[in-house]
């Protein structure tokens, strides 16, 4: 294909984008005069700037090409990552965890690991969270590259190098500040910068209903072809979506995930903290109308003889099902509007990489350093440890992104890595906040034998040590499905750990317990407030509108 | 400190103006190679939307400090 080329407008809109960046972290380093301002953004965000950067927080550019890519290839199921894989989690944080993390006063996930447990079991966490968390934003920055590079024509190393230098300028200037600012105009631009593309798609297919008509029924279903897993492209049951997608992988990530918990801790009070991820949610629930829309109206097209729309396909004959997103860009936008779509692109990249850079800043400062290296550290001296963690973690998010240059199969690895850190933990998470008597060891093994189960059933799989339909209980072979599967027993295999050795070793003392553990812990929260502007009552709508776009897409 | 809404206003409002004025530039300068629904002018409209957008947040927060 030939490369989008970009205009002087264009490239203005990009620097103007650039300058902003910059301009707002050294705007907001002379109101971070503490590690509280650093870490915490100042513990001062309303709910609706907290729940704006909780999602923005995981609304990379490299998951809005790959589910606009995956929609083209698996149809409307895609749209259970947005729904079922993420909402009922989002609420259950909201209303039933949140009020543990917040009022416990911790600073991190972890942290909250070491008020329920014990130090080891943070420690552990700790480094599992910080080694994922840099081999992700490393990972994306060369998918950042890549995608410029293949649809733009831009140097991989220019690509890189700025924006790795930009982000790790702005996050080591104000921290958690700046990456909330930047992510909440990053949610701005790609709805600005995106949208438009589904509305001209609509436009150019003869509205929303042709969409639909136009592509196989298989294709603009959710749930009537869940049955059998082989009446639908991604080739999993409804089995595999509601335990290892709905439950373990959706719950593991939005509520115990520091990258997007820590926008709720930065909010000014505990309600504000619980309406965090509930009005995320309603953002969540619209996403497809980006995503989803976009890759069924690229789908119409690729199949339509006239249009001449077709995906790219590489040296190898693979469909480049990534190339959806950019191949409508380049087929609607005039200048200046692309160079909006490009912004909207880079915007997602990079805020996704302050999101990772900022988690982990504070997880190594907090959960690492404070806790094992230097125990008496100074307010102003953690403040320096996480500006230098900051551009440690860029310049070791730089190195994974070559590493990733010339070892790309590690692409596949990353798939998993969620699956090995996030599904385990949340089972110690439920069982430490829900019942009393589990104890720091059993949390501690529990969460090790979680993780290497989950990572051995993946290279059990990957090197056929095993068939995968033992973990899969299915004849159909997929990816998707043992992805989901895999973290369906790393948290079983968690969870029952755990239990069994809590019957078998010293439990901690109630009284320690208190505001860390339900039943333990008075629930007086937003008594005082009218029910219409309680969480609950938020939470009660998102569920609805929920179960009205299942049944209505069933 | 100024809100983030300011900053979004800003934004939205920049990008929008650059927009506007390349679709007007592009009625009197029409591209060799148009591009698909062209005829809708796009720029013009969404630009336009983003304008009122941004202006709607820089006006409601020029004053307000937090």
């Amino acid at each position: 294909m030939a490369e989008i080329g970009l205009s002087l407008a264009d490239w203005l809109i990009v620097a103007v984008y650039f300058a902003f960046v910059l301009g707002i972290g050294y705007y907001l380093k002379r109101f971070t005069k503490g590690e509280n301002d650093f870490f915490l953004a100042g513990r001062k965000n309303s709910s609706w700037v907290a729940g704006l950067a909780f999602l923005s927080a995981n609304l990379g550019a490299l998951e809005i090409l790959g589910m606009t890519g995956n929609t083209f290839k698996y149809g409307m199921f895609v749209a259970h990552f947005y729904w079922i894989g993420a909402i009922p989690a989002m609420l259950f944080l909201g209303i039933y965890m949140m009020p543990f993390y917040y009022s416990s006063k911790i600073k991190s996930v972890p942290g909250y690991l070491k008020v329920r447990f014990d130090e080891k079991t943070r420690v552990l966490n700790a480094i599992a969270f910080g080694i994922m968390t840099v081999l992700v934003s490393g990972i994306n920055l060369y998918a950042m590259a890549l995608v410029l590079h293949t649809f733009f024509g831009w140097s991989w190393h220019a690509s890189m190098w700025i924006s790795a230098i930009t982000v790790a300028a702005y996050v080591s200037l104000s921290g958690l500040l700046s990456a909330i600012f930047t992510e909440i105009i990053q949610f701005f631009l790609i709805w600005f910068g995106l949208f438009l593309v589904s509305i001209l798609g609509i436009i150019e297919v003869g509205g929303i209903n042709q969409v639909f008509a136009r592509v196989d029924h298989s294709f603009s279903t959710l749930w009537s072809t869940a049955g059998d897993a082989t009446q639908n492209g991604m080739m999993v049951t409804w089995g595999g979506i509601v335990l290892g997608l709905g439950f373990v992988l959706s719950f593991g990530y939005w509520t115990t995930d520091f990258l997007v918990v820590q926008r709720a801790f930065s909010a000014k009070n505990l309600r504000s903290a619980r309406m965090t991820p509930i009005i995320a949610s309603f953002f969540k629930m619209a996403l497809p109308f980006i995503v989803i829309l976009a890759g069924l109206i690229a789908l119409v097209l690729a199949h339509d003889a006239h249009s001449g729309f077709k995906l790219l396909t590489g040296a190898d004959g693979q469909i480049n099902y990534d190339s959806a997103l950019p191949l409508l860009i380049k087929r609607y936008y005039p200048a200046g509007l692309v160079g909006l779509g490009v912004t909207a692109l880079l915007a997602g990249f990079m805020a996704g990489q302050a999101g990772n850079i900022s988690a982990f800043n504070t997880v190594w400062t907090y959960d690492i350093y404070k806790s094992v290296i230097n125990k008496n550290a100074s307010d102003a001296h953690l403040l320096k440890v996480g500006r230098i963690a900051t551009i440690v973690g860029v310049a070791l998010s730089v190195g994974t992104a070559y590493w990733a240059m010339s070892f790309p199969s590690i692409m596949d690895y990353m798939q998993a890595i969620f699956s090995w850190v996030n599904a385990p933990l949340f089972a110690t998470m439920l069982l430490g906040m829900f019942i009393w008597w589990i104890t720091p060891n059993g949390a501690f093994w529990g969460l090790v034998t979680g993780m290497l189960s989950s990572f051995l059933m993946y290279l059990g799989v990957k090197f056929a040590w095993f068939n995968q339909s033992i973990i899969t209980m299915s004849n159909v072979q997929s990816d998707m499905a043992a992805n989901f599967w895999r973290a369906w027993w790393a948290w079983l295999i968690c969870f029952t750990v755990t239990i069994v050795v809590s019957i078998f070793t010293k439990k901690k003392p109630k009284e320690e317990l208190v505001g860390f553990v339900k039943g333990l812990t008075p629930e007086n929260y937003d008594k005082e407030i009218k029910f219409y502007k309680r969480p609950e009552f938020f939470a009660i709508i998102s569920l609805i509108v929920f179960i009205i776009l299942n049944i209505y897409f069933w | 400190m100024k809100p983030i809404w300011y900053f979004v206003g800003l934004i939205l409002l920049i990008t929008g103006v650059i927009i506007v004025g390349c679709g007007i530039y592009g009625l009197f300068n029409p591209p060799e190679v148009k591009k698909i629904l062209s005829d809708l002018h796009p720029e013009l409209w969404w630009g336009g939307l983003m304008i009122i957008v941004g202006s709607i947040y820089v006006w409601r927060n020029k004053n307000v400090k937090i």
